[in-house]
């Protein structure tokens, strides 16, 4: 008896002495991830909300065991692409050199494109020196069908889903009659276009849609003639994927012109808008999104330290996405080595602040339950309000993933 | 009618904001012969500097002492920098002005940081200045302030509101003109800054102290870009590309207008506004145009994106259009006299 506990014990302990020294392989290293975004121009303050985010999470899973079961340290390198893709592929350039095999961007889906080719041709170029590229938020549909790289993963949500949730809420409310499509000039803006025009003549053949619009990004200084536009087009509901100070100024001259109709959006919660919108639109403005600022769990608690600390809002949750899947994939492949983990995350399944998401095998895209809201008071079942406004976005519709699911046409060449 | 009305409303004060950023910078070309590249950049310090008196003190004094400051920044820089540089030609002025863009905007993002700032304008400017009322039997009516919530949701009714803010800066703009049109042609010191220009010699010889005079002027020229700055900035965004942005529009504004000309810069400004406001409303493109001439435009051209780009589409890059058009045609610009 006594024997044969002694042998369980031993045997016991011998497997969990060799899963240690198996994890430990990894166990402790370092890993860079070049961050390359707008840190210059009129994008910055969303660059610069973005890379406090990923410190701001690069210290929470080096601090808990738990969040990290792979035990690797991440740090964060930033470099300014000022929104160009060609700083971006220099931006990659020096990052490479200095050894770094990770790196994520995401603002504008232009600079997305340079990067997910200059990460193709590099990793083509340089067998066993690969890099990994995580698309934070570049929601191209393009980068996951036609466009598709092995190298390439995306945790946002992409255009195309986006607009799939977006246009099933909208089928349940009857009084959308007349829909203005405002956007801007480049493939982002152009493919929100596209969507909402086939989305809404599936779903809702009855909507008008009055006008469509392009403008070029961050050039426009005043939108009130496009408002007066839109005014004039008797429009009651505005479809625009404008982020940054695109969005922020076509709410002021909305406000300004007392333009009175909804406006269905991607990127209301981000740095300005909040600001822009203030007390006026309560119930007026809705956004459809991966997460949002009244997150139950662990992510509420996040949220409130990361303006405690930081006297800013957190937004790009697919931060927490990517430290994940990160942190699973090494642990997975005992290993930090890119060629490994991306291996390892292809098809994974993971816990995430949303519940369990994929990263889908087919094409690297992020499958995730999505999330209506809209902009209302803040009170005391949605109390968290950005940028101080005294407003929040509270969630008015969750989507499961399959709901807002799109196919792909990705046919990539695996290594 | 009203879309009409609004949209003129918006090119015009689109149009005298322009004005009032170009202003200072004809005023220092007609008068000093310097090509300030840093012109913007004092529009931007104005902004900046605005936004930080506003917070001490309140949006009405900043509203004063911001251009104030900016002046005296200004005439500093001429003191010590351009005076120098004078005897040496036109090229050394310019590159120096070039320079100091650079300087500002670092030094800018050094003290405020790369955010945008939340530069709200004053309470009393925050409503609308009038509402206009379209209803559907009595036309057009124009009710001061705000219209009563019952009159813009009766049926038919259709109430825009004209922000107060934009009001104020036309106001503003059309202050500036008539003030610089009275010093330069009406007062004694237009006179002698008129001389000092063309007869240096002569002018100093009277006893003028011409030097200070220049250094006068340039003050000027930078404070009137920091008044606009001031208001720009609480009406727009006040962030460190704003000098980026609008730094090509008004060079566009004198180039068109005639180098050093005030009313040309008047007149260039208000038709760059007005136009930029319009063909914001205009969804016809080329291959439309094509098509009302009666040519027939083939499947492979109707898919073409250059033939497919309407007029609404290319509106914020119109001005720049304008500047070539009026390079190759009237290279003086509209009201400017050939330099001889």
């Amino acid at each position: 008896m006594r024997i044969a506990t002694w042998v369980h014990q031993t045997a016991v302990g011998s497997l969990l002495l060799l899963a240690v020294g198996t994890v430990a392989a990894q166990k402790g290293e370092t890993v860079k991830i070049a961050w390359i975004d707008p840190l210059s121009g009129l994008m910055a303050p969303v660059g610069q909300n973005q890379v406090r985010s990923f410190q701001f999470f690069a210290e929470k899973f080096n601090k808990d065991p738990r969040l990290n079961p792979a035990g690797v340290r991440f740090e964060i390198v930033p470099f300014d692409n000022k929104l160009s893709p060609s700083e971006t592929v220099n931006a990659l350039k020096s990052a490479v050199d200095q050894g770094v095999r990770y790196v994520t961007q995401g603002n504008g889906s232009s600079v997305a494109g340079a990067m997910i080719d200059a990460v193709a041709k590099h990793n083509e170029r340089n067998p066993g020196k690969e890099v990994i590229y995580l698309n934070h938020s570049a929601v191209d549909p393009d980068f996951t069908n036609s466009r598709c790289s092995y190298w390439h993963f995306r945790f946002d949500a992409d255009t195309s889903m986006k607009m799939e949730a977006l246009t099933t809420f909208i089928k349940d409310l009857p009084d959308v009659k007349k829909v203005y499509l405002l956007n801007q000039n480049y493939s982002h803006g152009q493919q929100v276009a596209r969507y909402a025009k086939e989305n809404l003549a599936k779903k809702r053949p009855d909507v008008q849609v009055v006008g469509e619009d392009f403008h070029p990004l961050a050039q426009v200084r005043d939108f009130a003639p496009y408002i007066a536009k839109i005014k004039a087009s008797g429009a009651d509901s505005v479809i625009t994927g404008n982020w940054g100070s695109d969005l922020s100024l076509l709410m002021k001259a909305a406000n300004e012109s007392g333009y009175a109709g909804r406006f269905f959006t991607y990127y209301t919660g981000v740095t300005g808008a909040p600001t822009a919108l203030g007390r006026n639109f309560d119930g007026r403005v809705y956004q459809v999104a991966y997460h949002h600022y009244n997150m139950p769990g662990a992510m509420g608690q996040w949220q409130n330290e990361f303006r405690q600390k930081l006297n800013d809002d957190f937004y790009t949750g697919s931060v927490v996405h990517i430290y994940n899947i990160l942190s699973q994939a090494m642990a997975r492949a005992k290993s930090t080595e890119p060629l490994k983990v991306a291996a390892a995350m292809e098809g994974l399944k993971f816990n995430s602040f949303s519940g369990e998401v994929e990263m889908r095998k087919s094409d690297h895209q992020l499958q995730q339950p999505l999330f209506i809201t809209v902009w209302q008071q803040a009170d005391a079942k949605f109390p968290y309000s950005p940028e101080n406004t005294g407003m929040t976005l509270a969630p008015v519709k969750e989507l499961p993933a399959f709901v807002s699911s799109t196919p792909t046409s990705c046919q990539m060449k695996r290594p | 009618m009203e879309f009409f009305t609004l949209s003129m409303l918006n090119g015009l004060s689109y149009g005298l904001l322009l004005f009032m950023l170009s202003s200072g910078l004809t005023l220092i070309f007609s008068l000093m012969g310097v090509l300030n590249f840093a012109h913007a950049s004092f529009y931007m310090l104005g902004a900046y500097l605005g936004y930080t008196i506003a917070k001490g003190v309140g949006f009405w004094p900043a509203l004063v002492l911001a251009p104030l400051a900016v002046g005296v920044l200004g005439a500093l820089f001429e003191r010590a920098c351009l005076r120098r540089l004078h005897r040496h030609g036109h090229v050394p002025e310019l590159l120096v002005t070039f320079g100091l863009s650079y300087v500002i905007l670092e030094v800018v993002q050094l003290l405020w940081g790369r955010v945008a700032l939340d530069f709200q304008p004053p309470a009393a400017l925050r409503g609308p200045a009038f509402t206009l009322v379209a209803t559907a039997g009595e036309g057009l009516q124009l009710l001061w302030g705000a219209a009563p919530a019952a009159l813009c949701s009766a049926a038919g009714a259709v109430c825009s509101p004209f922000p107060a803010t934009r009001g104020f800066m036309m106001l503003v703009a059309l202050l500036m003109l008539l003030a610089l049109w009275l010093l330069i042609t009406r007062t004694r010191v237009g006179l002698v800054i008129q001389a000092a220009l063309t007869h240096p010699e002569m002018a100093e010889a009277l006893g003028h102290n011409v030097p200070r005079v220049f250094m006068g002027v340039f003050g000027a020229g930078a404070a009137l870009a920091g008044l606009a700055g001031v208001i720009g900035g609480s009406t727009f965004v006040t962030e460190p590309a704003m000098a980026a942005t609008v730094g090509s529009v008004i060079f566009v504004v004198v180039v068109v207008g005639g180098m050093g000309s005030l009313p040309g810069a008047f007149v260039a400004s208000l038709l760059i506004g007005v136009l930029q406001t319009f063909a914001v409303a205009v969804d016809y493109s080329l291959g439309a145009l094509l098509r009302s001439l009666g040519l027939e435009v083939g499947p492979a051209a109707a898919g073409n994106s250059l033939l497919r780009l309407t007029v609404s589409q290319v509106a914020p890059i119109l001005p720049y259009l304008l500047l070539v058009l009026v390079l190759i045609f009237r290279p003086r610009g509209l009201l400017g006299t050939r330099e001889g």
